[in-house]
């Protein structure tokens, strides 16, 4: 095989802690990129997708391993691409025209050949006649195609994109993948190579020749196989389509097992998730897990999570932290992409609230760590509170600063719902609730007599 | 064939329309431009003039615009170091993690310290510098002037810098922007609108200290500088109240023109910097900026010169970095660096160690007694800054709320407001004390006055940004469950300003302090008035050239307004930021 023309050999990211541990965020991962095709990289948020994107992109220097372009260490070598990004980032107090514009100024460009160049990519795009708006002045796909026109203009060999439609309504997304899709292959432009990142499965495997999957904690590829048996433009409805999707689903809804994909190569064994002291809390609320289980007992108490998130229009991102969690907790099990309630789910969602907070206090305790050493910790003191720092220092040795809040935001709501304690915002303390103490000390009281 | 003429007739009339109004402009810039290269001669024959330190103030109300002038050029001058230096370091403190920390704590402890006990150290090192030129005390008044407004610009700037999202500093490194083009289209366009409102307020700053150093005695010498503070200064020293009044309009006409030239054109220019995705509908007009848009002079003006070279820096920038070969640094480099880094860090930590020895061994020679005054006066002073904030709280907080919940009252006020918190202070001070004196009221109460007057429109202009801002249908849950007015305060109004009133007390308390300084101790009618205070220690020992006094004055003072700021206005910023913040 051909030189491919991005190389990445054992990179991986970690980022230093004051403490003897670091924060793996990637471990070393190998991956190329060849000439001639569109990669799809997949993932649930925090497995590193957009750092991957950046260190193959050169914007990001690996902590350790190198990236080859060409053969070459990227540090040293002319490197040709581009980015198109989630959030469009287009300089607002620049006109449409400048904003394109700009990468050929930094190319040091003559005015006259830069204005044409322009004119030509915003021609393509289909944003003639806009060429002195301000992006604020259009609407959001027409920003985006602003993005891909600055993104194009340098005519990259490697183009890469960092959810470059999540930010768009579905029609819109619709619509510029089409185009890109056409202009890729009609080769309007000479880009050698794409390179996606995305949360969309749907969109992954209607673009991509080739689909990688990554897990998290630390990010690590899960599976990385060719999709080219399917010829463009590509039928959601077919079974071929239909088996992918689903194939990704399940790699995505179970972390710990590897699906088969009979026609397909296996990707890369997976590590143990579990070896962590604590279970990375889905970012979900008891509300919306008891919503969840209510739709589930309303398709009969097995349904496709595909179908799921169909029913609720929610992007596959959002639904997932939520099954997670039910899971998680006992509510639900994941089945070959099917979600199924379990008995206790099934009590939780048809009880009424009181009954809902004792079954979820039950199921925390039970499942979640952070949640039964918080209650014991409180439980212990004769004060009957804690501080929140005795908890973070334990989340910090496994989890970056970031996550460590979200971690323990999310602990505190599923706490308070649960009624398993309190939290003092102000002083950062968690405490026991009133209620509770008073019950406790009239048994006592009465344990006395 | 009516129709026709009807026609032809309005295209050649809009025709001539947009002919002559352009054209009338055009003249009206180029008269513009030859007055600017008359106004430099004027001043640099003035400047390299030989030394009169003791120029005589005349009297004259037709020698008004001349001073105008000066003063103006004193303010513009100061302004474009201030901009220049701020821009230099917050670019270096946000770029260089090694000093950032270092350089943020400074910025934070120069932006307290009082300006103007530097006066006469500045005055006479400018003189030794530059002996026998006017240029000296210009250049000493003008980094007075400075030093009084760069450090919040400064400050600004780093924080705007600091803020850029992540994808747009992306963008610039994906598609290879030298650091020339990333300044010119991203960094300074993002910080533009927080510079320029930080440009009013340290503009307003430059007048009130203007006002003072314009005009004051070191030991035996007397500084002098021909000016409106000065003006002022001699017609409040002779009692002259019609040039006091002749004086303080031209101030108040300069206040206003300036607003309406310079700060309105560039508020709305800067509404294009804007970074939000939708259109608002509200927006800063200005006829001056509308105007000027359309100046053909300036656009050919651009397009002859400010364009081509800018073609060519891009064009060069890209050429050497193309010819510039990729190597990745050597660790022997490396290591080199560090090392020079390391000593030249080490020679400057020593100098500033052996200054600040000289410096202490001054507070050798001071009695126990003066000490003890001093503290005295220190807390005279806290007493006297606390009241004035006291004050400006109990009437500008109700105004304030009042107008920023009406909003036709809060389109007029808020304009009057800014060009009040703008007009300096200082040029008030001797009318408001002939007013008061003639009540019978002494300095005492009298510098409490002045500390207002110069402070509270920054906490009532806050109170207004606070209360616009508060969520209308906050107020409106106000309403449907009829709270009482205890309660609406409580519960609406006053966690939904808290955030604005922390910001304009703090400016407000860094200005009364360093009002003090010009507030306690004042010459009026030929006869020094002075009461018990810091300030006023500080200005006596100025005015003796008692270098020593005055050194131990002004670290105590540096001290209580570090320290304050460190123990309460940090606190009830964070919780302003964290608890209080109604956008989160």
């Amino acid at each position: 095989m051909a030189e491919p023309i991005i190389r990445a050999q054992q990179v991986e990211k970690y980022y230093a802690q004051p403490s003897e541990n670091r924060i793996q965020v990637i471990s070393p991962t190998d991956l190329s990129i060849q000439t001639g095709e569109i990669v799809a990289l997949l993932g649930p948020s925090g497995s590193g997708k957009s750092t991957l994107l950046r260190m193959l992109a050169g914007l990001s220097r690996p902590s350790g391993g190198e990236v080859y372009w060409h053969g070459a260490p990227i540090e040293t070598a002319k490197i040709n691409v581009s980015i198109v990004f989630q959030s469009f980032a287009l300089f607002p107090w620049l006109t449409v025209m400048e904003n394109v514009e700009a990468p050929l100024k930094a190319r040091g460009m003559a005015a006259t050949e830069r204005r044409e160049r322009s004119e030509k990519i915003l021609d393509t795009v289909g944003l003639d006649g806009f060429e002195a708006a301000f992006p604020k002045e259009l609407s959001g796909g027409m920003r985006q195609r602003v993005g891909f026109a600055r993104a194009l203009v340098v005519e990259p060999e490697v183009l890469f994109m960092d959810e470059p439609f999540s930010a768009l309504d579905v029609l819109t997304a619709e619509n510029l993948r089409s185009e890109l899709l056409e202009l890729w292959q009609k080769k309007t432009i000479p880009t050698q190579a794409i390179f996606l990142v995305t949360h969309n499965i749907e969109e992954a495997v209607l673009l991509a020749d080739r689909i990688i999957v990554l897990g998290r904690n630390p990010g690590h590829v899960r599976t990385d196989f060719r999709v080219a048996t399917l010829a463009h433009p590509r039928d959601r409805k077919a079974p071929a389509f239909t088996q992918i999707v689903d194939y990704i689903y399940k790699v995505l809804t179970r972390p710990d097992v590897m699906p088969d994909m009979p026609k397909l190569k296996a990707g890369r064994p997976v590590r143990d998730q579990r070896q962590m002291r604590y279970e990375m809390l889905p970012h979900a609320r008891p509300g919306g897990i008891a919503g969840l289980l209510e739709l589930a007992i309303d398709f009969g108490g097995r349904t496709d999570i595909y179908r799921l998130a169909d029913e609720l229009a929610f992007e596959i991102d959002d639904l997932l932290p939520i099954v997670d969690a039910a899971q998680l907790l006992g509510f639900l099990r994941v089945e070959e992409g099917d979600v199924v309630i379990t008995p206790t789910g099934r009590e939780f969602a048809e009880s009424e609230i009181l009954r809902q907070k004792e079954l979820f206090r039950e199921a925390a305790l039970e499942h979640v760590l952070l949640l039964r050493q918080i209650s014991r910790a409180l439980r212990s003191k004769s004060d009957r509170t804690v501080p929140e720092e005795f908890f973070l220092d334990m989340l910090d040795e496994q989890f970056s600063d970031e996550e460590t809040q979200r971690q323990l935001e999310t602990a505190i709501n599923w706490g308070r719902y649960a009624e398993l304690f309190d939290y003092d915002a102000s002083r950062r303390r968690f405490t026991l609730p009133e209620e509770e103490e008073t019950a406790k000390s009239v048994v006592e009281e009465g344990g006395a007599e | 064939m009516s129709g026709l003429f009807k026609a032809r007739y309005t295209l050649s009339r809009s025709q001539v329309l947009e002919r002559t109004w352009p054209f009338v402009l055009d003249l009206g810039v180029a008269a513009g431009l030859l007055a600017c290269f008359y106004a430099v001669l004027l001043i640099a024959r003035y400047w390299m003039s030989g030394a009169v330190p003791e120029v005589v103030i005349s009297l004259r109300p037709g020698i008004l615009p001349v001073y105008a002038f000066y003063s103006v050029v004193r303010i513009g001058v100061a302004y474009l170091l201030s901009l220049l230096f701020a821009v230099g370091y917050g670019y270096v403190a946000a770029y260089n993690p090694r000093v950032e920390a270092l350089m943020i704590a400074t910025l934070d402890i120069l932006q307290s310290i009082p300006v103007l006990s530097f006066l006469p150290a500045l005055m006479l090192a400018m003189m030794a510098l530059v002996p026998s030129r006017q240029l000296g005390i210009e250049m000493g008044a003008i980094l007075l002037i400075f030093t009084g407004q760069v450090w919040n610009m400064a400050f600004s700037f780093y924080a705007s810098l600091k803020s850029i999202p992540r994808e747009l500093r992306e963008a610039c490194t994906i598609n290879r922007f030298s650091a020339w083009q990333r300044l010119w289209q991203l960094e300074l366009p993002f910080s533009a609108i927080g510079l320029i409102w930080n440009s009013m307020v340290s503009v307003a700053g430059g007048w009130f200290f203007l006002m003072i150093c314009e005009m004051f005695p070191v030991g035996d010498k007397n500084f002098r500088l021909p000016g409106l503070g000065s003006y002022l200064q001699t017609a409040a020293n002779e009692g002259n109240t019609r040039a006091m009044v002749y004086g303080l309009v031209t101030v108040g006409v300069i206040i206003v023109l300036t607003d309406q030239l310079i700060w309105r054109p560039m508020i709305a220019w800067s509404d294009k910097f804007k970074f939000e995705n939708v259109e608002s509908g509200d927006r800063v007009t200005s006829p001056i900026l509308f105007a000027l848009r359309r100046s053909n002079v300036l656009a050919t003006l651009s397009r002859r010169t400010l364009i081509p070279l800018s073609e060519k820096i891009y064009h060069d920038l890209a050429y050497r970095r193309e010819h510039q070969q990729k190597t990745p640094v050597k660790a022997a480099d490396e290591r080199r660096n560090t090392l020079l880094t390391a000593v030249v860090g080490l020679a400057l930590v020593m100098m500033v160690i052996a200054a600040a020895f000289h410096a202490l061994l001054l507070l050798k020679n001071i009695h126990a007694a003066e000490i003890v005054l001093l503290l005295k006066g220190a807390a005279a002073t806290f007493l006297r800054v606390n009241v004035s904030l006291l004050i400006a709280m109990a009437w500008t907080v109700p105004v304030g709320v009042a107008i920023g919940f009406n909003p036709r009252l809060s389109k007029i006020a808020q304009p009057i407001a800014q060009i009040a918190a703008s007009f300096p202070a200082t040029a008030l001070f001797p009318v408001v004390l002939l007013g008061l004196m003639k009540l019978g009221a002494g300095l005492g109460i009298g510098s409490i006055a002045l500390m207002l007057l110069g402070t509270q429109w920054y906490v009532l202009f806050n109170v207004i940004a606070g209360a616009l801002a508060v969520p209308s249908d906050l107020r409106e849950v106000a309403d449907v469950f009829h709270f009482n007015r205890w309660q609406r305060w409580k519960t609406v109004i006053l966690p939904g300003i808290f955030p604005y009133l922390i910001t304009g007390l703090v400016t407000a308390s860094g200005g009364a302090w360093n009002a003090s300084i010009a507030a306690e101790y004042f010459s009026l009618k030929g006869q020094t008035l002075m009461t018990l205070g810091l300030g006023a220690q500080i200005s006596q020992a100025t005015y003796q050239g008692r270098f020593s006094v005055l050194l131990l004055a002004t670290i105590i003072m540096a001290l209580m307004v570090v320290t304050i700021n460190r123990l309460v206005w940090r606190r009830l910023y964070k919780l302003a930021e964290t608890k209080y913040r109604l956008d989160a």
